[in-house]
């Protein structure tokens, strides 16, 4: 929602734009008890506001972490990954097919985080 | 979203974001299945290997006969309760038997399957609400299987009988199944030849389906009450630690399994423990002072109560490989929070194990199947009592055999040695077992035990530390009783207790006649010419 504003920098400054990432919607998605850090809500549709750089899920994750979170972050995320035992699949395959971290978000992507942990 | 669409610039947008598309996509779009090397992998397991979503399948559904085809432990015709908590290895497991006992299954299962579900809700403090919400979901998980299904609520091992502490194979077991396991299995597998298979099996399941329906509306008629499930809370709320508490928790679960198959007449149960859970099981067992009954703990099968055998059918599944199929193939999960949910890695040793595991998994894969494969190689170093053999032998809550016959110089008697020191100097409140907050009246059978259970903190704490002249009767006070019954692991939970005259009625009663015995054979030693002649005439 937060995306407006910066497209309109973009159209005035075509140099700009090259490097600029455009605002990215996503479909998260938190299942096995991760989504109690989250209120209970397990689906998410997210709008990331455009940045310098393309999005990619280590920045994903820092932004989750900022605004999704709702609780004990260190359940969810550790140092700048997942926290063991939680697993991803970005549009239904392993991200460790897929880079890991370093994978770049594109717009309707669907992220899903499964806790596989005793107790969420 | 909507600021980029006017005009041009969405235009531009687009074509800058196909680029980047084209330009992710290539590397994983190379990854091809390990086993078609035709369609994209879609997961890797095991370490390197990448599979794609039809080769993942066959391979999953492959590994869940393989592994009953190859133990070759359950019958056709013999009844198995699944023991389904709703999670997704247990969830997962009842999907594969579904799919093993579908007609167009190539290599059949011939098993009649039951459901056992309990809910834990009261231990963890839920309330009655969220409880009752979370079995209906999963109630409707396990009516779409259309197996005969059991509801248990943990309130109910509060009022379990004590035989259901006796291992299976006394008198109990005979006296119930008349001739011998195999040869009625042999007798079902001749009168089976003459029917057909399948119609029998409909037969079998139809009845037991009306029977269950009649159970669940009795559940219904008289549920859980408030009185009961406050007890259930008093009784976790006298433990210490979250590592007592699960493991409380355990041993009563596997009681109201155990309890509901004899009952019902199931002689198998299963379990859906993944080889991811059994690993971190398996060290934390070790850590739990556990060890010696590590290979039943962890193995594929468990005949420690004689007549119900536990068996592990998902032992060769990843926690990885269960929850990426269970979310490919929709099969439903319902997540229930438990004891440890929200907690902190320190906060059990079982959780701190469990992200030991992780934590070392995520940087070498190969960790959870070597710890896995080490447990396979598991074995008990004196094999399961025979049938006379006194049950004095098993622990009288986890059934596995006694630990703690070791010899002299050991490191089990020095613990006790310097535990024993430590007491003797001082009523020291971490060590004695009857200190402060005993919440709630002893349970009434508990009189018989005369005046050292239903006197006051200070004179019970007297009894711990073996002062003479509280206890005036020739008994030891319970909590040393009760110790002696147990293994080591079982006694160090006991320990974390602020009162063990809190326990379910049916294990302090069990305890009794277990002491009773014990005190009646220590009377009547000198008459007795051999320890098998006891056995017979008691």
């Amino acid at each position: 929602m937060t995306a407006s504003l910066p497209v309109l920098v973009r159209g005035s400054d075509s140099d700009v734009s090259n490097k600029m990432a455009a605002p990215i919607a996503l479909h998260l998605e938190f299942g096995g008890g991760a989504e109690l850090l989250f209120d209970g809500v397990k689906e998410h549709h997210v709008i990331l506001p455009d940045q310098s750089e393309p999005w990619d899920m280590k920045q994903l994750l820092v932004w989750i972490r900022a605004n999704l979170l709702k609780e004990r972050p260190e359940l969810f995320v550790q140092g700048d990954t997942v926290r063991p035992g939680i697993l991803v699949l970005i549009n239904d395959a392993d991200w460790e097919l897929m880079g890991e971290l370093r994978y770049e978000l594109q717009d309707q992507d669907n992220v899903v985080f499964i806790s596989t942990l005793h107790g969420g | 979203m909507v600021g980029w669409q006017a005009g041009k610039d969405s235009f531009y947008v687009d074509e800058e974001y196909n680029g980047q598309l084209e330009h992710v996509a290539t590397p994983s779009v190379s990854k091809k299945c390990v086993k078609c090397k035709e369609s994209t992998a879609v997961l890797i397991i095991r370490a390197v290997d990448a599979f794609c979503r039809c080769c993942f399948k066959e391979y999953f559904i492959h590994k869940f006969r393989a592994m009953l085809g190859k133990n070759r432990i359950i019958f056709p015709g013999e009844k198995v309760l699944l023991a389904v908590s709703g999670g997704p290895a247990s969830s997962s497991m009842l999907s594969q038997v579904k799919e093993g006992l579908s007609r167009d299954a190539p290599k059949k299962l011939r098993f009649v399957p039951g459901i056992i579900h309990i809910d834990e809700g009261g231990a963890s403090g839920q309330s009655m609400e969220d409880r009752r919400r979370a079995v209906a979901q999963v109630e409707s998980v396990l009516r779409s299987s259309n197996y005969p299904y059991h509801i248990v609520y943990l309130e109910q091992a509060l009022n379990l009988p004590s035989s259901v502490l006796e291992v299976g194979s006394s008198a109990t077991e005979k006296l119930q199944t008349g001739p011998s396991y195999k040869a009625a299995v042999d007798q079902f597998i001749q009168t089976n030849q003459n029917l057909h298979p399948d119609l029998f099996l409909e037969n079998a399941w139809s009845h037991l389906s009306s029977l269950s329906m009649q159970e669940v509306q009795n559940g219904l008629s008289n549920p859980i009450t408030p009185e009961n499930t406050q007890a259930l809370q008093r009784l976790f709320a006298s433990v210490r630690t979250l590592t007592a508490k699960e493991d409380l928790l355990q041993t009563l679960r596997q009681h109201l399994i155990l309890h509901t198959a004899r009952t019902e007449g199931y002689t198998k149960v299963m379990m859906g423990d993944s080889c991811s859970r059994l690993a971190i099981k398996l060290l934390s067992n070790i850590s739990l002072g556990r060890g010696a009954s590590l290979a039943m703990d962890t193995g594929f099968s468990d005949s420690r109560y004689g007549d119900v055998v536990i068996v592990r059918p998902m032992r060769d599944y990843s926690s990885k490989e269960i929850a990426y199929y269970n979310r490919m193939f929709d099969v439903p999960s319902v997540f229930i929070p438990g004891l440890d949910t929200k907690a902190q890695d320190k906060a059990s040793i079982q959780r701190l194990t469990e992200s030991f595991v992780n934590k070392l998994q995520t940087d070498f894969p190969a960790t959870v199947s070597t710890i896995y494969r080490t447990s396979e190689k598991l074995h008990t170093a004196c094999p399961p009592q025979n049938t006379n053999s006194p049950t004095f032998d098993k622990c009288l809550m986890c059934a596995c055999s006694l630990d703690t016959n070791a010899e002299e110089f050991s490191a089990f008697k020095a613990t006790l040695i310097s535990e024993q020191l430590s007491q003797r100097r001082g009523p020291g409140p971490g060590l004695s077992l009857g200190t402060a907050g005993a919440p709630g009246p002893p349970p009434a059978s508990f009189t018989g035990q005369g005046q050292c259970r239903s006197s006051d903190e200070g004179q019970r704490q007297g009894c711990g530390s073996r002062e003479p002249g509280c206890c005036l009767s020739a008994e030891m006070p319970a909590t040393l009783d009760l110790k002696s019954l147990l293994c080591y692991s079982c006694r160090l939970t006991i320990k974390d207790m602020t009162a063990v005259d809190i326990l379910p009625q049916y294990i302090l009663a069990e305890a009794e006649r277990k002491k009773r015995r014990s005190h009646m054979r220590k009377e009547i030693s000198e008459f007795l010419l051999e320890e098998e002649d006891e056995a017979k005439t008691s």
